[in-house]
């Protein structure tokens, strides 16, 4: 360092750039610091948020898990479900079970004499008990007459006090779960009657007005054909469009044109493509209504922008050396594409794929307008089948005014990022896979 | 080759006759002379080429230039960069094709059929005049693969034993046999870049090519690995026509049988290489070779 200082002066007036550099060098490395900072806090910002988002799901969310299960103890009176005795399932198929579950709440609280009350006491099952019941006779008539202990789903309301959704401190004019109820219910606890259990409806019922009812699932199956529609037309369509676009396509006006309007249509709001599927495919094809074969359509439609446009940067990202090593022993500008561009690109493609289904997974707004809002309890079996999908069934149990479809809501919302992370990690799977290949 | 010289000489000369008479320092012709010194052309050539005009839009890269391409020879094409070299090189296959703003005009025959015509198709035609490129360029598939691609795609094997061996006698022609045997499954892209230009030597070579056009195939290879493609390229010669274009000098002069010397889009001289780097009849050419360019 002397040395150096001992030659700087030895050479006069003119500094050595080696000083002006070593001058800079805290104020550039300072900067260099404040950057990496920048990045952090935008990082750390975009993580918060993150978490916030899944945070506040999750918790939101998490009870829907889990459902509320009351014991009954239900005779399955001869006299009331098959008076003829002749075990005809179009009579057993008819009868009052709803009156066998109120039967057994009666039996439980035998002091329970006025009408009101005696409704409220009904209220502690749920409707859907009297369907369980009925299942389980149609399938096996031999239980009639016999005493059976069985557990059916709470009322959503009760469900909702067991978890703690309801605060008991408050005036009782205030909260739907009334004190007898909540005395029954504390009865039924210490007897050991009640108890929360994982939600097996949740994921495999359709949607219901009872919240205890409703699942997932209905709208999880309609999503899934929804997709498969999506996928099956707008990859081979867009792959199709951009190879051509970008391999054989003269250069020229026309196809400048086109290019454009490919870029366009990826920012056309969903809700058009959404009309556009209504006006055409349902009132001029006369395709069916709320069925997701028109909501793959018009996802493809909104899909297919992406598509083309990740798939032609996937192409030309492919080095042209390659392309001219099979011109250049004859291969036909077809065989190059085939055999050793579309491989190579492939990755790319799978990757706009993956992210524009991505998409179509989480769009509402056009389907809606093809009347995939339909409130549709049964599960549908293919893509001609009326269903809903998972994003617009979170919009109808948003919209619900249940304090029980709130954190189905969530639990939704969670089941439908579930899909996207699953989606997401297929793609980086997919894309790792194929570029081994070399 | 060896009949060349006394036969052109004497024809390709006449024009040039007048220009030595020009007062001129040596008896070399001017730099500003822009007409092709020396033999461009040969008896019963592969290739001949007769007022060769490139342009890319509305540069002109080539000028009227005119040249034969023997049987069994190797011609080299020698010049500072942005001559038109490989411009050139990619007319005899028609490369440029690929290029929408290359225009080509003037003829281009292979055993007198203009390659240019409209009726000619260009899978064919590359088949017959294929192409080693500057930086090598194995498909990211297996080495058999590689080798396999054009025989698989002309239908040149019926049977996957003959696939077999047009892939083994190509690599063998290659000289890369010895080295890939083993592992003919192993990516080509994994060779070393003196093995992988070998490789695109063999791939070419599998089509059963009749012309082979070379754009600088040791440019991006160590010393070692462009001996043996220099060896390698000697030994096609009794099988191939081989065009090359190199920047290298010496290598034109260790492999080629005739040279050609390109400036600036016009091709300045040819000639028998030995005479060309000991006797080069252009000034431009002499500056070129004695390395006093500029």
């Amino acid at each position: 360092m002397s040395k150096a200082n001992n030659m700087n002066t030895a050479s006069g007036n003119k500094p050595r750039t080696i000083d002006i550099v070593r001058a800079g060098l805290a104020k550039r490395k300072a900067s260099e610091r404040r950057f990496k900072l920048y990045g952090k806090i935008a990082i750390g910002l975009g993580l918060l948020f993150l978490l916030l988002l899944f945070g506040s799901i999750a918790g939101n969310g998490y009870t829907a898990f889990v459902q509320t299960y009351v014991k009954l103890d239900v005779h399955i009176d001869a006299d009331r479900i098959d008076p003829a005795g002749n075990r005809d399932p179009k009579e057993l198929s008819r009868a009052d079970y709803g009156g066998l579950v109120k039967a057994s709440l009666r039996e439980m609280f035998p002091e329970v004499n006025s009408r009101r009350e005696k409704r409220q006491l009904y209220r502690l099952a749920s409707t859907g008990a009297s369907y369980q019941i009925r299942e389980m006779v149609l399938a096996d008539p031999d239980l009639i007459g016999q005493k059976l202990s069985l557990w059916v789903p709470a009322d959503d309301e009760i469900d909702m006090l067991m978890k703690g959704h309801i605060d008991r401190k408050s005036a009782e004019d205030d909260r739907r779960v009334k004190d007898n109820q909540i005395a029954w219910v504390d009865r039924l606890v210490s007897e050991e009657r009640i108890e929360k259990r994982f939600n097996t409806i949740f994921f495999t019922a359709g949607d219901s007005r009872d919240p205890e009812l409703s699942g997932i699932w209905g709208a999880a199956a309609g999503s899934f054909f929804t997709l498969i529609v999506t996928l099956l037309l707008s990859f081979p369509i867009g792959v199709a469009a951009a190879v051509y676009l970008e391999e054989f396509a003269p250069r020229n006006k026309f196809t400048d044109i086109i290019e454009v309007n490919i870029n366009n249509l990826a920012a056309v709001p969903s809700i058009v493509f959404g009309l556009l599927g209504l006006a055409v495919f349902i009132n001029f094809f006369g395709m069916p209504r709320s069925a997701p074969i028109v909501g793959g359509l018009v996802l493809t439609l909104m899909t297919l922008p992406t598509i083309i446009i990740a798939s032609r940067a996937a192409l030309k990202s492919v080095p042209p050396s390659i392309r001219e090593a099979a011109l250049g022993i004859g291969a036909s500008p077809m065989q190059a594409m085939i055999y050793h561009v579309l491989p190579l690109a492939m990755p790319g493609m799978l990757t706009g794929t993956i992210i524009g289904m991505a998409q179509a997974l989480g769009e509402s707004a056009p389907l809606l307008m093809i009347g995939m809002v339909a409130f549709i309890v049964d599960i549908p079996q293919g893509a001609f089948d009326p269903s809903t999908v998972l994003p617009v069934q979170i919009y109808l149990w948003a919209d619900s005014p249940e304090r029980a479809f709130v954190e189905r809501t969530s639990a939704a919302i969670m089941v439908l990022l579930a899909f996207l992370i699953t989606m997401n990690a297929l793609a980086v799977m997919l894309r790792k896979r194929f570029e081994r290949r070399w | 080759m060896e009949t060349i010289d006394e036969s052109n000489i004497t024809e390709m000369d006449k024009p040039m006759v007048e220009k030595p008479e020009l007062p001129s320092a040596s008896s070399k012709v001017d730099r500003e002379d822009r007409a092709t010194v020396g033999e461009t052309m040969v008896d019963d050539p592969r290739m001949s080429c007769r007022d060769v005009n490139v342009y890319y839009g509305e540069n002109h890269a080539i000028h009227d230039v005119n040249l034969d391409i023997g049987r069994n020879e190797v011609i080299a094409m020698i010049g500072p960069s942005g001559c038109g070299k490989s411009t050139f090189l990619r007319c005899l296959n028609r490369m440029n094709d690929t290029i929408d703003i290359c225009r080509v005009t003037g003829s281009i025959t292979l055993d007198d059929e203009d390659i240019n015509h409209k009726k000619i198709d260009v899978v064919p035609l590359r088949a017959q005049v294929s192409m080693v490129f500057q930086k090598p360029n194995p498909f990211p598939k297996s080495i058999y693969e590689n080798v396999a691609f054009g025989p698989r795609i002309h239908g040149l094997a019926d049977k996957k034993a003959d696939l077999e061996e047009i892939v083994v006698t190509s690599l063998k022609k290659a000289g890369l046999w010895d080295e890939v045997k083993d592992r003919l499954d192993q990516p080509g892209t994994g060779l070393s870049g003196g093995q992988q230009q070998r490789l695109c030597i063999a791939r070419t070579i599998a089509v059963g090519p009749e012309v082979i056009l070379m754009d600088e195939p040791c440019s991006a290879l160590d010393p070692i690995a462009t001996a043996k493609i220099e060896d390698l390229i000697d030994e096609l010669r009794q099988q191939y026509t081989i065009c090359i274009v190199t920047h290298s000098m010496q290598q034109a002069a260790r492999v080629s049988q005739r040279t050609a010397y390109f400036h600036l889009g016009d091709l300045i001289e040819v000639g028998d290489t030995d005479r060309i780097f000991t006797n080069p009849r252009h000034k431009l050419t002499e500056d070129y070779i004695t390395g006093r360019f500029g």
